[in-house]
Order: C-alpha cells, then sequence, then structure tokens
C-alpha cells in the first residue's frame, strides 16, 4: 500500500509540537517524551526524507532543525542570561550550557535519518556539530564581551584574595572547551587571549609599585608567591595548556621587564646579596631567573664582577704589604685565595645548581687575579713556594698526610686558572729538587738517583777503607747525580781550598774505577760543610755551605783581607761574593769583622776573622740566603717555550700545508693554551725564524699566507 | 755582436775575464754616472748579473742587446728609458727583490746588515717613497732587536710602503701577517706621533 505523503507544512506542525515540549521540559516541565512519542517523532522525519520528489524534504528539514537551536537561543536563551550579571550571569550560562546540549541530543535523534544518508551525500556537518555550532556563534560571539569580562572580574578578584566560586568559573570554561569540539580556537581566542591580557595589565601595576617599595628579596618572595598562585589558578579551574603561557606572562611582568631595576637595587641587590652572604635570597633569584631565556646573565656576570673585586682586593692587599716592605706572607695569600675559591664554589653548587653559566663566570674572575705578580713574584712563583711550604720536612705548615692531599688538590684547581703553567712547574721541578736533595721533603718517595748516590758513598767508603793510601784528608761525602734527571744549577768555577782538593782528588780516582766512561762536574754551590772555629772562647762548630767554607779558610793564611783579595783567592763573581760575605759578617753570627761596619757588604770593604765571636751553643748553622732563582727560571721558561712555540707551528704547518696568518696564529695560541699563554709577538718572531730556515715560505700573491715547504 | 763583445772587453780585466769592479769604475765614469748611482744597480738587473760588482760576458750580452745598445753612447742614451722601464710597477717588485739579492756577496748569505740595508734602501726606494724611507732608515739605525735584515722583511717594507697610508698609519694591522720588526717601526712611530 503506498504511504500517503506527508507535506512539508503538516509534518512539520507535528514536529514543532514535539519540539514546544522538549523546550517545556528544559525550562522545568516535569514532562518526558515515551517511546511511543519518541518513535512517532523519529517516523515523521524518516517518512519525509523517503518520500519521492518533489516531496522529498530533506534539505528544508535540515535548515529547519538548524533554525530551531537559533530561534531558542536568540528569543529565550540570550535574553535570559543578559538579563542576569556577574556571577549569576555566569551560573544562568552554565545551565543554558547544559540544556544546549539535552536539546541538542534529543532533535538530533528525532531528526537523525537525516545523519545516515543526507549529510553525507552533501557533505555536510553532522547534526551534533550544528547544533552545537549555533550555541557558540551566537551565545560566544555575542556574549564574549560579556562573559569573558565577568570572568576576568572574578579572576582578580581572586588575585586580590577574596573567595570566589572556583567551580563555577571551571564549568564556564569548560564551556568555552567543549564548544570547541576538539579544537581550542573557542577557548584560546574568546577566553585565554584576553585573560592573559588582562594578566599582563594586572601584574604590570603590582609589579611597578612593588620595584619602588619593596627590596629585592621581598620583591622576589612576592614573585614566587605568585607564580605558585598562578600555577594553583590552573589546577583549580584554567585548561592546562594555559599554564606555560600565564607563567610566561607572569615572568614578563614580574622578573623580565624589571630585571635590572631588581638586581641592581642599591642595598638589597644582586651585589648586596652576595656580599651579605644571603645564600636563600641567592638560590630564590637563581629559581627565579632560571626559566628565562637568558635570564641568569646579567646575575652572573654580577657574580663575576663580585668575586673579581674580591680576589683583586687580596691580592692588593698582599702587593700594599710587599711594596711598604713589611712582612708578605705569601703562604697567607694562597691560603686565602683558597678560601676564597672554596667559598663560591659552594655558592656554584648550592645557590646556582652547578650551572655552567656560573662555574664560567667564577673561572674568569680567578684567571682575572690569579695570574697578577705580587711583590715581584709571579703568581706561578707565589704557589709553587707554597706547595714547597707544605711539603717540606720544618715547613711553615705541619700537617697530616690527608691534610696535605687535600691543600694539595685545592692547589690544583687554582693552578687551572694560571695560564702561565710551564713557568709553575719549573718552579716546583726546581724547589722539588732542592727539597730532595736536602732531604728535607715531607712524605716523597725516594728517587732512584737518590739511592744510587747513597750507593755510591757508601761504595766510596769501602774504597778508603781498603786503600790507606788513599787519604782525602778530610770526612767527605758525595752525592752523584745523573744530569738531565735534576735541573741545571749553576756552577762556578769555585778556587778550592787546599784541604779540600786533596778530597776531591781521591773521589775522582775512585770515580774512575768504577766508570771510565762518565765525566763528573762539581756542583760547589750545593755541598755543605762543617768547620771548626778556633775562637778565644771556645772551639765552635760551624755548618756552612762549601763556598761559605771556602771563604772561611782564606783566613787560615791570611788575618785580614779585601775584598778584592778574597774576590781574587776564591774566584768567585760579586753577586756570590756580596751574599757569601754578608751571611759571616753582617747577619747574626759575625764570624768576620767588616770595616767599614754597616749592614751591606761594598767592593772597598776589609774583612778580618773574629777571634772574640762566640755563642752559647757549640754548634751552629750559619745559613745562607737562597740565591733568587725567580730571574734563572723566568730564563729556562723563555726558552722552553721559544722551541714549544717552533714545534707547535711546524706541527701545524705540517699538516694543514697552507695556513691564512691569523688562523695560524689562533691554532698555535689554542694548542699551547695547556701550558702557557704565548706572546703573538713571539710566536711571530718564531716564524720568521722558520722562514729564515726554509721550513714556510710566505705566499708570491697573498701576503698573509704561508706555505709549508717539506 | 761583435760590436758588444768589443766594448766589454775594453773594460774587462785581462786574466779573469770579467768586468771587474774597476772596469765598472771606467764604465760609469764614461757614462758620466756616479758608480753608486741606482742606474747601475738597474744596468745589473737588465743584464741579470748574479755577482755584486762583476760582470760577466754573457751577462753584458744580455744588457746590451736588451738595451739595443752596442756602444757607450747609445748605451748612455738608453739609460732614461731603462728608468722608466724599472719604475713600471710590473717591473718594480722584481727590481726591488733582486736589489737584495744581489747584494748577498758570501754563498749561503741570507741577510744584510743594517748599515748596508739603509744605503740599499736609500737607493731604491729613496725616489718613490722618501718619507717612510727616511723613517725607517731612523728606527733601523737606534733600535736593537734585529742586526740584519731577511729577503721577507725587505720585501715586506714595499708592500708596507705600497698599501699602508702614511704618516697617519690608519690602516695598519698588526693583527695581519707584517714581519714583526714592522710592527715596531709602527709603534715607534705612533710614540713620535703623540
Amino acid at each position: 500500500m503506498e504511504r500517503k505523503v506527508i507535506e512539508l507544512d503538516q509534518g512539520w506542525d507535528y514536529m514543532q509540537k514535539g519540539i514546544t515540549k522538549l523546550k517545556r521540559i528544559l525550562e522545568g516541565s516535569v514532562e518526558q517524551f515515551n517511546s511511543e512519542e519518541y518513535m512517532m517523532l523519529y517516523t515523521t522525519i524518516y517518512n519525509m526524507c523517503t518520500q519521492k520528489p518533489p516531496h522529498d524534504y530533506s534539505q528544508q528539514l535540515y535548515d529547519k532543525y538548524k533554525d530551531s537551536f537559533e530561534e531558542y537561543i536568540s528569543s529565550t536563551v540570550l535574553p535570559a542570561i543578559r538579563e542576569k550579571h556577574d556571577e549569576f550571569m555566569l551560573r544562568e550560562l552554565v545551565k543554558r550550557w547544559g540544556n544546549h546540549k539535552l536539546m541538542v541530543r534529543w532533535l538530533s535523534r528525532f531528526f537523525h535519518y537525516l545523519d545516515r544518508y543526507f549529510i553525507a551525500r552533501r557533505s555536510l556537518p553532522a547534526l551534533n556539530e550544528v547544533g552545537l555550532t549555533c550555541f557558540r556563534s551566537l551565545v560566544c560571539f555575542f556574549r564574549q564581551n560579556f562573559d569573558t569580562f565577568c570572568i576576568l572580574i572574578q579572576i582578580d578578584k581572586e588575585r586580590e584574595g577574596e573567595q570566589i566560586d572556583k567551580a563555577l568559573l571551571k564549568n564556564v570554561l569548560d564551556i568555552f572547551v567543549e564548544i570547541g569540539m576538539g579544537q581550542m580556537d573557542c577557548y584560546e581566542q574568546d577566553f585565554e587571549a584576553p585573560m592573559l591580557e588582562d594578566t599582563g595589565v594586572y601584574y604590570s601595576h603590582k609589579a611597578s609599585s612593588w620595584i619602588l617599595d619593596d627590596s629585592c628579596p621581598a620583591y622576589m618572595l612576592k614573585s614566587e608567591e605568585c607564580l605558585k598562585k598562578e600555577r594553583d589558578r590552573v589546577a583549580h579551574y584554567l585548561h592546562s595548556s594555559s599554564e606555560a603561557k600565564l607563567v610566561e606572562k607572569v615572568q614578563h611582568e614580574l622578573l623580565v621587564n624589571f630585571s635590572t631595576q631588581l638586581l641592581e637595587k642599591e642595598n638589597s641587590g644582586c651585589r648586596a646579596l652576595l656580599r651579605d652572604d644571603k645564600v636563600d635570597d641567592l638560590s630564590r633569584m637563581y629559581r627565579l631567573y632560571h626559566k628565562i631565556p637568558k635570564g641568569l646573565d646579567p646575575v652572573a656576570t654580577i657574580f663575576k664582577q663580585h668575586i673579581t673585586a674580591e680576589g683583586m682586593l687580596l691580592v692588593q692587599q698582599a702587593e700594599d704589604a710587599a711594596s711598604n716592605q713589611l712582612f708578605f706572607d705569601s703562604q697567607v695569600l694562597i691560603r686565602k685565595v683558597i678560601e676564597l675559591h672554596d667559598k663560591y664554589l659552594a655558592y656554584v653548587s648550592d645557590c646556582f645548581q652547578n650551572h655552567t653559566l656560573f662555574h664560567k663566570a667564577m673561572k674568569e674572575a680567578f684567571e682575572i687575579f690569579c695570574n697578577k705578580t705580587v711583590g715581584g713574584s709571579p703568581s706561578a712563583e707565589l704557589l709553587a713556594t707554597f706547595c714547597d711550604n707544605i711539603l717540606k720536612k720544618g715547613g711553615s705548615e705541619k700537617l697530616s698526610d690527608e691534610a696535605i692531599e687535600d691543600i694539595l688538590e685545592k692547589v690544583v684547581k687554582l693552578l687551572a686558572y694560571i695560564s702561565d703553567k710551564d713557568l709553575f712547574a719549573e718552579f716546583y721541578r726546581k724547589k722539588l729538587a732542592r727539597r730532595l736533595l736536602f732531604e728535607r721533603s715531607a712524605n716523597e718517595e725516594h728517587v732512584t738517583d737518590l739511592t744510587l748516590a747513597k750507593d755510591n758513598q757508601n761504595e766510596f767508603e769501602n774504597y778508603l777503607s781498603n786503600n790507606p793510601n788513599a787519604h782525602p784528608g778530610i770526612d767527605l761525602s758525595v752525592n752523584v747525580l745523573t744530569t738531565g734527571f735534576w735541573p741545571s744549577y749553576k756552577s762556578s768555577d769555585l778556587n778550592l781550598p787546599s784541604e779540600m782538593v786533596r778530597g776531591v782528588q781521591v773521589f775522582k780516582e775512585f770515580y774512575d774505577t768504577k766508570s771510565k766512561h762518565r765525566k763528573l762536574t762539581w756542583i760547589y754551590s750545593l755541598g755543605s760543610c762543617q768547620l771548626i772555629g778556633n775562637f778565644e772562647a771556645k772551639k765552635i762548630e760551624m755548618v756552612v755551605s762549601t763556598y761559605q767554607a771556602a771563604i772561611l779558610l782564606l783566613f787560615n793564611t791570611s788575618d785580614r783581607l779585601s775584598y778584592s783579595e778574597i774576590m781574587t783567592q776564591s774566584n768567585l763573581g760579586h753577586e756570590d761574593l756580596v751574599r757569601l760575605l754578608h751571611s759571616l759578617s753582617c747577619a747574626k753570627y759575625k764570624i768576620l769583622i767588616k770595616e767599614p761596619i754597616s749592614k751591606t757588604v761594598s767592593p772597598n770593604d776589609i774583612f778580618e776573622f773574629n777571634p772574640k765571636f762566640t755563642d752559647r751553643m757549640r754548634r751552629i748553622k750559619i745559613p745562607l740566603p737562597v740565591v733568587d732563582e725567580r730571574k734563572k727560571v723566568v730564563e729556562d721558561v723563555d726558552k722552553d717555550r721559544r722551541y714549544a712555540i717552533d714545534a707547535a707551528i711546524v706541527r701545524i704547518m705540517k699538516s694543514r700545508k697552507v695556513l691564512g696568518h691569523q688562523q695560524l696564529v689562533s691554532e698555535c695560541v689554542e694548542q699551547l693554551s695547556r701550558m702557557f699563554k704565548p706572546d703573538i709577538k713571539a710566536i711571530k718572531k718564531r716564524m720568521e725564524d722558520l722562514i729564515a730556515r726554509d721550513y714556510l715560505e710566505r705566499d708570491k700573491e697573498n701576503a698573509n699566507l704561508f706555505r709549508y715547504l717539506a | 755582436m761583435e760590436r758588444i763583445d768589443n766594448v766589454f772587453y775594453s773594460y774587462a780585466n785581462k786574466s779573469s775575464g770579467l768586468i771587474d769592479p774597476e772596469g765598472i769604475e771606467a764604465l760609469c765614469s764614461d757614462l758620466e754616472v756616479d758608480h753608486t748611482d741606482v742606474r747601475i744597480l738597474m744596468l745589473a738587473w737588465k743584464m741579470k748579473a748574479e755577482k755584486q760588482g762583476y760582470f760577466t760576458l754573457e751577462e753584458w750580452r744580455r744588457g746590451l742587446k736588451a738595451l739595443r745598445a752596442d756602444n757607450v753612447h747609445k748605451l748612455k742614451k738608453a739609460l732614461p728609458e731603462l728608468e722608466k722601464e724599472v719604475k713600471r710597477p710590473t717591473n718594480f717588485v722584481d727590481f726591488y727583490s733582486y736589489a737584495f739579492q744581489y747584494c748577498l756577496t758570501e754563498e749561503k748569505q741570507k741577510s744584510i746588515d743594517i748599515e748596508s740595508i739603509c744605503q740599499l734602501l736609500d737607493l731604491a726606494l729613496g725616489f718613490q717613497f722618501r718619507a717612510q724611507v727616511d723613517y725607517f732608515i731612523d728606527y733601523l739605525k737606534i733600535q736593537s732587536d734585529y742586526k740584519v735584515i731577511n729577503l721577507d722583511q725587505w720585501m715586506g717594507f714595499y708592500r708596507f710602503c705600497n698599501e699602508i697610508s702614511f704618516p697617519d698609519l690608519s690602516n695598519y694591522d698588526p693583527e695581519l701577517a707584517w714581519p714583526l720588526i714592522l710592527d715596531n717601526f709602527v709603534e715607534w712611530l705612533r710614540a713620535k706621533q703623540t
């Protein structure tokens, strides 16, 4: 049987009844749809869509579906919302949204048949989407200013400390999210963007007054709290996607905009915090600025400046002491530098979480003041002297092995900052050798050579006892060292006193029996001697250096000698002689009397044996101040550096074949940086030398290019 | 050809077969040119003469043929032209470099003492860069870092005269590959200027 055709008006009338009933239900009526009513409504749509054209009303029904919503919204929903204010408006909005979703659900069920074929065929949006979009485009679009404005007022109220209905806000914001149907654009454009702007204005205002009134720590505390509160806000009712943007906004207003004023605050800014060791505040500063791009840069700069100033102060104090000829104790200076280092290393790890920026700042600061010369001594030398004192027996420090290791580890860290590392190495080596030779070391391992030297001495003594003819005339013990293992020592042509000549001769004979191919060079400057002085009061045994003994023994043949006579007879140079005579006539023990009496030795002086000399001790040691080895060490190091630069240049050019001048210089500097910082002029000079020796040539066309000559 | 050879033999030393310093002096007086004149150096350059103070037959032939002179009179006339030729930038570098090497008398010698360099500078560059040459000569005499000058430094100075604006020295950069002696020279000049 043919179905009866339903006309559009007719069918729509019937549908309208159903829709109206639905609206009543939404408005609060207790009515319900039973399954029969539901079926009828569904079937009506079905029939009207499946009728043969021109009675196929799919398109019209689709449009009318949409119109139903729009009509309801504009006539009922919008006015309902509009007539309320503030919180109440928001509540109404939430309620209406809930209603709307219900309406969409029911109507799309009634009109479901459209979903099945019509929309796919015409590539139209589904019923659900249409419904929801209506709410959005009409409500959201028109309401955006009012809704959003309402919400923002609530938020600002909460910022000021008032209690607000967080759940309500969450519901409202959920609408924004749901409306997007998978996209966040409604939320972002209609809510988030104005919210961020409002936040910016709010905090900008706060910051401008805080920055004037608050100290840096107080401001930072407030900032930290604000950030925490904003994060909580996100957790309570904002969408999680807003967190990053919100935090960034707040950071920008509070921390970035006023960064300079904050950090540079007169009595409470970064500098003052460092000065007053405010570890907590500095940690907070780090936490706050850590996430901001380049936020830590100014902090690190101030950190570096602070350390540099403190270091320079130490250096300056030491320099002042030295120049006023007050006692300049380099031990104290180095200790203080070590303390400074430990202190700021702790800062870097505790306050600044070992961030590389701060390690770098500290390193650069130390490099600045650790390379200064103090009291004429380069820092490399001071450091070496410090180590020497720690390590030698009877040094100014008496420390346990553990303590020594600890300190030396710290010294190594300081060494990293010194550019003339090779200078340190050379000074250290010289002092090490001296410690070993005079057995003043505190825990040195036996150097093989010294062991050999001891063996040698034992053999010599055996030789003497077996050879009655070989009599040195004096007790003699000799340390034979292998050249090359030890630093080079200068040895002058001392005129050996007759008493010693025989001894040396006998030893030489002994040594020749041991090995015919070795040559002995005597370093008298390192020897020591025990002399017995026959003074009027009593005999006194004097422990002196060989040089001092040589001079004293001259007075065995003459009571009185002039400076020049002593010089000729001993064959020593002015530098040595002045030092020696001073130690014997102007220092604590005046074995010789100097004419004229004064504090310094001059070439016109006359010296006389002092028979009246006495001391309550039977045995005295007459110290000889060590000659300033600094000049020699610097010379040696300069020489080594010349070779090192040559080698570096040749190495680089051999592998590159052709290289520009600036590149060559910079690669050279880099290669040598482990040991020292080469002077650019020195590099140029070595290059010229290498050109003259045909290792390199300058390119004919380009004067800045060099070529390796195989 | 024969005439060229004849002129040669008129100045040459009978035993050695070369024109020696004495012969050169005679030649100079005939040319009415002082024997320290730069034009003799130019002539030596044209001949590619190897040893200072001596001309071989081959060198003589080379030079005179190139100058199209077969007697002293023509040679004298050719000198102004020769001067112009040498002063052309393309040739001058070659001449300048030659001047240095010509003065190396010993076999393995690679540098020339300060005194001689000063004279050579005056001779070879004086006419072109009077101010620079005078100052540099002053500097060479008072400095003590270098007792001799090598070819690289010699050529460097010519580059210096050509490239660096004088006397302001505004475009001199010691970070470039200028010989160290020039770095020191510029430092000295700048100190004088303040």
